[in-house]
């Protein structure tokens, strides 16, 4: 029997998954314009930069999904078959693949020089030496941050001198450290002044992720990496390990304040160092 | 469940399947590499792969500040005459067998294959006089990647030796002929290929 | 001469008659072994999501109390019925790990592969039928062994299927990274030398047994996608072993290839130095990102040969398909630092790495364009496997789609280790490649067990696992972009992820949905192997690929006493003037239909 070519049908299977992609194509939409839940508050400068790399690349793929799921959904609806019936038989368009292919590589590249921008301004801006620096040292499962102190040097750290009172190893001979900071899973910052962090580990490799700064670096043993930034917003924020690290790693949590005036900040910075050398 | 229902038909029976090359029921393929030669060069090619990812390992941690060399005994060099005089054996056999010489086949396969194990057991020998020097897995890095190195190449050795045996099994049962000794072809190409990693690691080790 | 079930089996040569332990359990016929890996994935496959239950438990009700699962496991969970952290993390650990490699590893080259190969290139058997038995027992025991480091005293490891050193490397630095940790391994090795000696076969197999007239160009996208994964495991996975060779020795033998100097446990300094943690990262991402494609690419093909048949048209440019597999498994070793922007990897590494990773978008935004050209002027018959086949398509696209957000470094750094990254690969790398599994297993399982399976409950079990799957993983990532990390026992513990729980709830409600599909799925799959409708005739679906020009199930030797001869590609679907809308591969050439294959 001769199975001539027939009209595409529209079937209730066919029908049914096209107006599924049509609800999906409509749910993702709203999710991600309306944006019910969406990135934390931002408050950091660079962070800014991410944020416009990350809705770039959003709308490129956006409009990507719309027309792939769209065209799945519209095609299935439309092309069902009742029996054996001949399809179309074309099955190459090189110009269209080529087309496709270079137009595709082409809006690849552009996103790839957005982003490459903000990651080379990230990585090697150099940052002013009078930026506030924090020496982080993560370890299983908590965050301490060292403080330069007034004389704006550090102590030297010793692994060998590392106590339960004494979690990064502190060396108290040393002058520089008399003057230091070291606090346990709270940081503070003062706002619109650069921050350097040097990410240290003690054991395993963490991760230091401020949501709202868009920060996020991990921290290595045997490595000491910097990373920096300047935060935009005053406000008391959280630092989560985003590396597992162990069994309670989900209770890696530290607070970082910025703190609306360099004042504010320095008064936390004396009580902090009372503390240390009033005890 | 009928998949494997096994009748009795008078129709022309497949050749039954070989561990080494030609595969059941023939082959129609015009693909101009054999059977067993492909597999012989997929298993070299992932053997190659093990030893890069090792090899890498080695280069990387060649640049940490605590690396330290540690003295390679000499006999490590002896014994690469040992492995290297085994695969000549494997060339002479080669040779005989192409002029159908079992008895010299045979002969010179028996030499290489002592001479393999003799390999092996000089390796045991380098292994303990490291040890004797107070020299262990753990002392250096470069210890460890000796000891590592040195023994997957042993133990791919070892593989290599089995692949030997099946090799001889045949020799003795004169299964192997002048027109066709596929299987000592392709334990040659192995065996060789064993000496290539041997001198690769052997370098490695000294130069680093 | 006919069997018990009246039908006439072509092509069985005189064996004497094996007993039922040669026939069925230590069989070298590559259909059995097939069948075999199938089942055993299947039964990993439910370990493996049991576990993610329990984790989508964990996390839908952080501080939920399941007093029936503690009574069960009483050394996972509290006095007061809540989940410990440490075996939320082995849940963790073990659901990747089993998911990965014992499920979509096994189930695509394993099952598939051993099932198709030598059917689809007109062969009787793989190049070496034992080395390919023992591939399988050697991948049981595997399938055992990682098992058992559930079960052992002290616990699943918990570094996560990427066993991240130092981590992995120190017994002391956690609950279940001792003897757990060790078990692991000695699994992952086993599954590696498995894994090998499949693909030695499969390669092989495929180059050299090719039946007269099968010109590489003239395979199926099946095979092709076979042949390049095996080539992609070849020289993907031996990089793995050697890192878990240099794992065993740090964590056995003193050495220090992952360990730095400087490591506080317990407030002493230990004796390791001078390893480097981040070679771990590079050894394994190397062996890893390749991996996501060897489950990948033989999904693509199946999905693509089943599309065609039941869209009655050709593969669209199915030379560009080709070349885009050929692109993407060469590109694939070239952008394994993508996993690492922010692990204190070199930046300007970085950048290289987002530069190759864009590339790489490319072939596979090729490939949807092809499927949506399939799918366009179709007459498409939605069988339980057509769905599939279909539904795959769309879960690559939205799968796929994630990933460049991902790989702009950029972006990375606020996404990396957040449920956006959980969303991206489940939906590319689990979900896609499940519907292309389920694909090939209601398409093939006629000519497995000379029965179908029930299209009811397959339509049922895809409406189910389509709008579950979604419900389950899109969500991802908008929990992902809030910033919830992953392998994070309580997410409430962060005041930045309070608002979104509610979003958890409705995935883990989600997640049991699509999970009692699955047991849908099994129950039609085992119970039309002795109960299903009969397959009557060879070709049901009436395709053109060499596999359904023998008998349903087919017999051990697959063809009669001569191997067929082709004389065309796969896909002559609905050629005009043609009687029926498919012509088979081995039909002989018409001068009328005459293409340039």
């Amino acid at each position: 029997m001769a199975d001539e070519k027939g009209p595409g049908r529209i079937t209730s299977s066919g029908l049914a998954l096209g107006a599924l992609l049509g609800i999906l194509i409509i749910v993702s939409i709203w999710l991600f314009a309306a944006k019910p839940w969406w990135f934390p508050g931002l408050t950091s400068i660079h962070g800014a930069e991410i944020d416009r790399v990350f809705n770039a690349v959003l709308i490129v793929t956006g409009i990507a999904f719309i027309i792939t799921q769209g065209m799945l959904g519209y095609f299935v609806a439309r092309y069902g078959s009742a029996g054996s019936e001949h399809a179309d038989y074309w099955h190459d368009n090189p110009k269209a693949e080529f087309f496709l292919l270079t137009g595709t590589a082409v809006i690849l590249v552009v996103l790839v020089f957005m982003g490459q921008k903000v990651w080379l301004n990230y990585y090697f801006t150099a940052l002013p030496k009078d930026a506030v620096t924090v020496q982080v040292t993560a370890q299983q499962f908590m965050w301490n941050f060292h403080y330069p102190g007034a004389d704006g040097k550090f102590g030297k750290t010793d692994l060998t001198l590392v106590d339960p009172t004494n979690l990064i190893g502190l060396d108290d001979k040393d002058p520089n450290s008399k003057d230091d900071i070291v606090t346990a899973n709270d940081m503070h910052i003062p706002m619109n002044k650069p921050v350097v962090v040097r990410l240290r580990s003690k054991d395993v490799i963490h991760s230091f992720f401020l949501p709202n700064f868009r920060v996020k670096q991990d921290a290595v043993p045997g490595l000491a990496i910097e990373v920096g930034f300047t935060p935009t917003t005053a406000g008391a924020y959280e630092i989560a390990c985003a590396e597992l690290c162990g069994a309670q790693h989900y209770k890696m949590k530290a607070n970082i304040t910025v703190d609306a005036s360099d004042a504010d900040f320095n008064t936390w910075l004396q009580a902090r160092l009372k503390e240390r050398t009033g005890d | 469940m009928g998949i494997l229902t096994q009748k009795r038909r008078g129709a022309s029976i497949p050749p039954p399947p070989t561990p080494f090359g030609g595969g059941p029921g023939g082959s129609h393929s015009s693909f101009p590499i054999s059977t067993a030669y492909v597999g012989t060069y997929v298993l070299m090619t992932a053997i190659i792969m093990l030893f890069a990812g090792l090899s890498s390992a080695l280069i990387v941690l060649h640049g940490v500040p605590q690396w330290q060399n540690i003295t390679v005994p000499n006999s490590v060099w002896a014994n690469t005459m040992v492995l290297l005089a085994s695969s000549v054996a494997v060339e002479f056999a080669r040779a005989a067998i192409r002029k159908d010489q079992q008895s010299s086949l045979r002969q010179w396969l028996a030499i290489s294959g002592l001479l393999g194990v003799a390999f092996l057991v000089g390796q045991v020998f380098v292994w303990r006089q490291l040890v004797n020097a107070g020299v262990y897995l753990s002392t250096t890095i470069h210890s460890s990647f000796f000891y590592v190195l040195t023994g997957a190449h042993a133990l791919h050795l070892l593989g290599g030796l089995v692949g030997f045996g099946i090799v001889m099994y045949r020799a003795f049962a004169n299964r192997l002929t002048a027109a066709n000794h596929e299987p000592l072809k392709v334990w040659a190409l192995y065996w060789h290929f064993m000496d290539v990693v041997w001198i690769y690691c052997f370098l490695l080790l000294i130069l680093a | 001469m006919t069997d018990t079930q009246g039908h006439h089996h072509e092509g069985e040569h005189a064996h004497p008659q094996l007993g039922f332990w040669r026939k069925y359990v230590f069989s070298t016929d590559h259909k059995v072994i097939g069948i075999q890996y199938l089942v055993t994935a299947m039964a990993m496959a439910v370990i493996g999501g049991t576990l993610s239950l329990l984790m989508r438990l964990q996390l839908g009700w952080p501080h939920g109390s399941w007093p029936f699962l503690a009574s069960l496991m009483p050394r996972a969970f509290d006095s007061q019925g809540h989940m410990n952290a440490d075996f939320y993390l082995s849940l963790v650990t073990m659901h990747g790990t089993i998911m990965v490699f014992f499920l979509f590893t096994a189930v695509l080259t394993g099952g598939f592969g051993n099932f198709l190969i030598p059917l689809q290139i007109g062969a009787r058997d793989m190049a070496f039928p034992f080395l390919n038995a023992l591939s399988y027992w050697i991948f049981l025991a595997s399938c055992i062994v990682i098992f058992s480091a559930l079960l052992v005293q002290g616990g699943a490891p918990l570094g996560g299927w990427t066993a991240y050193a130092p981590l992995s490397a120190l017994p002391a630095a956690g609950p279940g990274q001792g003897t757990g940790m060790t078990l692991w391994i000695t699994a992952i090795a086993l599954f590696t030398a498995s894994g090998l000696m499949g693909g030695l076969n499969y390669i092989t197999t495929i180059l050299t047994m090719r039946t007269k007239g099968l010109s590489m160009m003239r395979l199926p996208l099946t095979q092709w996608s076979l042949l390049i994964t095996a080539v992609l495991g070849l020289l993907a996975f031996p990089v793995l072993l050697a890192a878990a060779i240099l794992l065993v020795f740090d964590r056995v033998g003193g050495t220090s290839f992952f360990i730095p100097g400087g490591i506080v446990l317990n407030n002493k300094l230990i004796e390791h130095t001078g390893g480097h943690p981040l070679l771990w990262q590079h050894l394994f991402w190397f062996f890893g990102h390749p991996e996501v494609y060897i489950v990948i690419l033989p999904a693509m093909g199946i999905a693509s040969d089943i599309l065609s048949t039941f869209c009655r048209k050709p593969i669209f440019s199915y030379k560009m398909m080709v070349y885009a597999m050929v692109a993407i498994s060469g590109l694939s070793f070239i952008v394994w630092g993508h996993h690492m922007f922010v692990s204190g990897m070199s930046p300007f590494l970085g950048s290289v790495f987002t530069i190759t990773t864009l590339l790489i978008a490319v072939p596979s935004a090729v490939k949807t364009f092809n499927w949506l050209g399939t799918v366009w002027g179709a007459r498409i018959q939605f069988t339980s496997a057509a769905l599939f086949s279909i539904g795959f398509v769309s879960m690559f696209i939205s799968g796929g789609l994630s990933g460049p957000f991902l790989g702009t470094s950029a972006a990375d750094i606020q996404l990396q280790d957040t449920y956006f990254v959980v969303a991206h690969f489940h939906l590319v790398m689990a979900i896609a490649p499940l519907f292309a599994a389920y694909a090939g297993l209601y398409y093939w399982f006629p000519k497995m067990f000379g029965r179908f399976m029930n299209e009811t409950a397959g339509k049922i079990h895809f409406w189910m696992s389509f709008v579950g799957a979604y419900c389950v993983f899109f969500p991802m990532h908008i929990i992902g972009i809030g910033g919830q990390m992953r392998r994070i026992y309580d997410p409430l513990n962060y005041q930045f992820l309070v608002n979104q729980q509610i979003v958890n709830v409705f995935i883990s409600i989600s997640a049991f949905v699509l999970a009692s599909a699955q047991i849908l799925f099994l129950v039609n799959f085992f119970v039309s192997i002795w109960a299903g409708k009969r397959a009557t005739e060879n070709n049901p679906w009436k395709a053109t690929t060499l596999e359904w020009e023998v008998p349903c199930p087919t017999g051990h030797g697959n063809f009669g006493p001569e191997l067929p001869v082709v004389h065309r590609w796969a896909f002559d679907y609905s050629i005009p003037g043609a009687t029926e809308d498919f012509v088979p591969q081995t039909a002989p050439a018409v001068p009328a239909q005459q293409e340039r294959h």
